[in-house]
């Protein structure tokens, strides 16, 4: 049992290590748009990289055909932020070729629009939006954002964990309770309604 | 005792800036954003979206002498111009979008105009009032040092 117990000790170390930093693509074809939501972000300290366009997006995320040098491990994106209404590809069209991505598709995008269409809302969640904030964004919606992704990251990591002991020494995992992580992290259906909550608000 | 007045000078424009419904929430929005690192940050978007809305404004103006009118063109392009004024709290001039906005979908040329004459007042008047707010405020300084006993 002795060495369970370090064996678990030893990946919660690794886990914690992980800093976990959220890493945030935000595309907005509008200059000063572009220049308030990476204020937004960087003071709630994620890490931001910001592109004028979809394409601009799809380069960087290495999805645009090209032989792309950086790779999925440069990218390393937790969430896409997008406007919806850009010239070229709007974020809809975006939001469609990340989620048609093998790779791409488990990472969250959510889209940004100055217009309170329903129609429009409908479209981006029915194709996988995570969700779709009014504009202009507030630094609250991205706490929220921020809190909601960081959750998804925790469990992630939990599972990883736990899978990793399993493997390990055969045995079944050490109960999550023993985790001593602060974070929340029960499973309650409360995980998702936070988001759901700004199509119900509408 | 000067810095003191300052400041309040300072919060006496702020106030009637949003009690003339020149600015709304989203600029306070953009206040929370400052800190001791970026201590002039409203004042940068600002600057910013006046130097790159100028671009907008002549593209309008460009359009608006078109004749026919392109009245897709023309809302398309008061969008974006809206956004950004949204952006930066900027409450009459974004009225004055949305007015012109409504007046390209009833297809009308000469509300578009008028409107557009109007936005421009209220783009200018705004910009003056934020230059002598922003001045006083650098003038003011922090917060902090105006109450410190010396």
């Amino acid at each position: 049992m002795a060495i369970a117990g370090e064996i678990f000790r030893h990946n919660l170390t690794e886990f914690l290590d992980e800093s976990p930093q959220l890493h945030v693509l935000a595309v907005d074809d509008s200059l000063v748009d572009r220049k308030v939501i990476e204020r937004l972000l960087k003071i709630s300290s994620c890490k931001v990289t910001v592109v004028e366009s979809g394409t601009r997006a799809l380069q960087y995320l290495g999805l645009d055909g090209e032989n792309s040098s950086l790779g999925f491990d440069s990218a390393k994106v937790n969430l896409i932020m997008t406007d919806y209404s850009m010239p070229g590809m709007t974020g809809y069209e975006l939001l469609k070729k990340i989620k048609e991505s093998s790779v791409f598709k488990e990472i969250p995008v959510v889209i940004m629009s100055s217009e309170n269409v329903l129609t429009r809302i409908d479209r981006c969640l029915e194709e996988g939006a995570e969700e779709f904030l009014l504009k202009p964004v507030k630094l609250s919606d991205v706490r929220r954002l921020k809190d909601f992704i960081m959750k998804g990251k925790v469990k992630e990591g939990e599972k990883r964990s736990l899978k990793r002991m399993r493997s390990i020494d055969g045995s079944p995992p050490l109960s999550a309770t023993c985790s001593p992580i602060s974070l929340p992290c029960d499973p309650s259906p409360s995980l998702l309604s936070p988001l759901s909550s700004k199509k119900a608000r509408l | 005792m000067d810095k003191i007045h300052s400041h309040r000078q300072v919060a006496a424009i702020k106030h009637s800036l949003f009690d003339q419904g020149y600015l709304d929430e989203q600029f306070i929005q953009l206040e929370e954003l400052q800190d001791d690192a970026n201590p002039n940050f409203v004042e940068e978007i600002v600057t910013l979206y006046y130097r790159d809305s100028s671009r907008l404004i002549s593209n309008l103006d460009h359009t608006l002498e078109r004749n026919p009118l392109d009245f897709n063109k023309l809302d398309t392009l008061m969008h974006q111009f809206k956004g950004s004024s949204s952006s930066i709290g900027a409450k009459r001039v974004k009225a004055e979008c949305t007015l012109f906005r409504e007046y390209c979908r009833a297809r009308n040329g000469e509300g578009c105009r008028r409107s557009f004459q109007q936005m421009k007042k209220e783009y200018a008047t705004l910009r003056k009032k934020l230059e002598t707010y922003f001045q006083l405020a650098r003038q003011a300084g922090p917060l902090e040092t105006a109450y410190r006993p010396k």
